[in-house]
Order: structure tokens, then sequence, then C-alpha cells
């Protein structure tokens, strides 16, 4: 070992830390929430069946998750002619 | 009525059995009536831990079966007169254990006693959360190691969803033993330090068990480290654990052996 690494070294339970906070942070979403697209796609599909008569099959919701951010990606194929539901 | 408590952590080998052993032996020590429960059915080893191996004659699964009454199944302690034993089953597995018989032993248990530490097998599959599903404190045994902590997190989330008091709304008291701490290691670097673990875990601690080598002359021994070597850092540190328990206010320190002059001269030149 260098004086130099010697110098730099911080040990490893700092890098454990960091590794932990990262991972539980994208296991929390994932295995507390399992079901939180579920969800979403219910709630958003009542909302559009409100004003729109659509085909359930048409309505895509898909989450990603990234580093920084993750997105909700939206999908909603509406008929040719919109045919107002009431 | 007892309080009834699961100690669980997802991942094995981090002191399960060890943990419900030492604080149901402080417990009795401390004058309460207590029951100790394996749950890890088809993998027993609390009565080895509390050297009751070769008094086991009916256990958790015959009760839950209605094969025998729980009083035949318990196995009193013979140092601690208020200390009992439910054993697991060694040749059945886990599906012979039903919701509605579990929910009945421990109603049972809850009369008779003034505590019953449930020990979960490692896992999150049935028999962990048969374990968890009655308790009113969860005990959380964590070693400071990366694979640990994981799986805590995930037993945190379960205790959260698949307990009676959660699904009911009540509140499920968390607690964490930090166990095979290294105060010296985590000082230089080598270990997760008390405060990240509770960071990232964010339940309260209950207490600090430091890595010590009376745990493995206990078990050995098949008596409890609270008993076996009550002056030791371990059972001082899971006596703190059972006085915080009945609702003292004890404060939180990590005990450490006391060793001569020359032990501790020793030890440093080893190290």
């Amino acid at each position: 070992m260098n004086l130099l690494s010697f110098l730099s070294r911080r040990g490893t339970a700092p890098v454990a830390r960091e590794r932990l906070q990262i991972l539980l942070a994208h296991e929390r979403t994932a295995f507390g929430r399992s079901d939180l697209v579920a969800v979403l796609r219910e709630e958003i599909l009542a909302v559009i069946a409100k004003h729109v008569a659509i085909d359930q099959d048409k309505v895509k919701i898909t989450m990603e998750r990234g580093d920084a951010v993750s997105t909700l990606e939206i999908d909603v194929e509406l008929p040719k002619t919109l045919n107002r539901a009431a | 009525m007892a309080k009834i408590i699961v100690v669980t952590s997802g991942k094995g080998g981090v002191g399960k059995t060890t943990t419900t052993a030492a604080l149901g032996a402080a417990l009795a020590q401390a004058g309460q009536n207590v029951c100790v429960v394996d749950f890890d059915v088809g993998l027993r080893n609390l009565d080895l831990i509390m050297g009751a191996e070769r008094r086991v004659v009916y256990d958790l699964i015959n009760v839950v079966q209605g094969d025998a009454k729980l009083p035949q199944a318990l196995i009193r302690d013979k140092r601690l007169d208020t200390l009992s034993l439910l054993p697991a089953s060694q040749t059945r597995d886990k599906d012979a254990l039903t919701d509605e018989g579990v929910a009945r032993v421990i109603g049972e248990l809850r009369e008779k006693f003034d505590w019953v530490i449930c020990d979960s097998p490692a896992g999150i599959e049935r028999g962990a959360t048969l374990a968890m599903r009655h308790a009113d404190i969860a005990v959380v045994v964590t070693n400071p190691e990366v694979s640990s902590v994981r799986d805590s997190d995930r037993i945190i989330g379960l205790l959260d969803s698949k307990t009676e008091r959660a699904e009911k709304g009540e509140r499920l008291e968390k607690h964490l033993i930090l166990t095979r701490y290294d105060p010296g290691r985590a000082e230089r670097g080598e270990m997760l330090k008390i405060d990240d673990v509770l960071e990232i875990l964010s339940i309260p601690l209950l207490a600090v068990i430091p890595e010590s080598e009376e745990v493995l002359k206990a078990s050995n021994l098949g008596s409890p480290v609270t008993l076996n070597a009550p002056q030791s850092a371990p059972a001082r540190a899971y006596a703190d654990a059972v006085r915080r328990l009945k609702g003292e206010t004890v404060a939180m320190t990590v005990p450490s052996e006391k060793r001569s002059l020359l032990g501790k001269l020793f030890t440093r030149r080893a190290a």
C-alpha cells in the first residue's frame, strides 16, 4: 500500500451504506407498492371512462425506474370517433 | 394477557434463535412468566439452544392439530421455573400449521403467560408470516452487513402488511436488535455503524449485541447467554433490551467485555 492509497483510504463501510441506500430506495417502491401501477391504471381508466367510451385494452400504463428519475408513461388510444359517455 | 413478540430477520444465521433464547431467559430472570415458541418447523433449533433437546415429546404441530394439549407440549426450563419452551416439529413441514390452529394456540398462550416470544424461521415465506401474524411487538435482528440489512428491510415491509395488527390498522411496535457488532471495526470504517443501519431501516433500536465469544460458548452448552454468562457483554445488552421492553428507560450503550490490562494489551497486538 503506497502513501496515497493509505491517505485516501476511508474504509468499505461508506460504500456499503451508499449501495444499500440506492438499492433499498428501488426495492421499497418495487415491493412495497407492487400494485401501484395496477391501482393507477384502474383509477385513470375510471376518470377517462367518465368522459369518453374507451376500450380497456387500449390504455397502457408503464413505469420505468431510472437512477435519478422514474417516469410514468400513460398511453391512451382513443377511438376514431369520440363517443362521449353520457 | 401476554404480549406476543416475534423475533424475525429475513436472513438466516443472524442470531434470531440466540436472541429468542436470551430475551426469554432474561425476561424470566426478571420474574416474568415467559414462553418461547419455535416456529421453524422442520429445522427446529431453539430446543438445542435452550438445552432441552432431549426433553421434547410433543411439539407445536401436535398442539395445532389437536393431537396434544398445550400443557403436554410445553417444556418447563430446569433453571428458570417461569420459562417454558414450545418446540417446533422436526419431521413435519410448515404446511401442517394452519392459520386457525396457530391462532388458537397463540390465544391459549396469551392467557397463560406474560410474554410469548416467537422464533421465526428465516425467509419471507409462509412460516415467517405465520410467526409474525399475531405479534404485538416485532424484534428485527440484523447484522451490520449489507445482505442482512436488505433482508430486514423486506421483513419490515411484511410486518407492515401481513400482521393482524397491520391489517386492522393498529400499531405494531417494531424494534431493531443489531447483533455481532464490532465497535472497533465500525470506528475504522470497516463495518456499518449503528447510525447507518438505523438511518436505513428507520425503526427504533432495542439493543446492540457486541460480537462475543460468549454467544458460541453458551450455545455449545445449551444455555441462553444471559444465564450462562450474565456478566458478559452480550448478556448485559440483552438484559438492557428486556428492561426497555418492560418500559424502563435505559441509556443505550454498547457493552464491552471487561478484560484485564494484560488481556487488553494482547488483543491490541493481535488485532
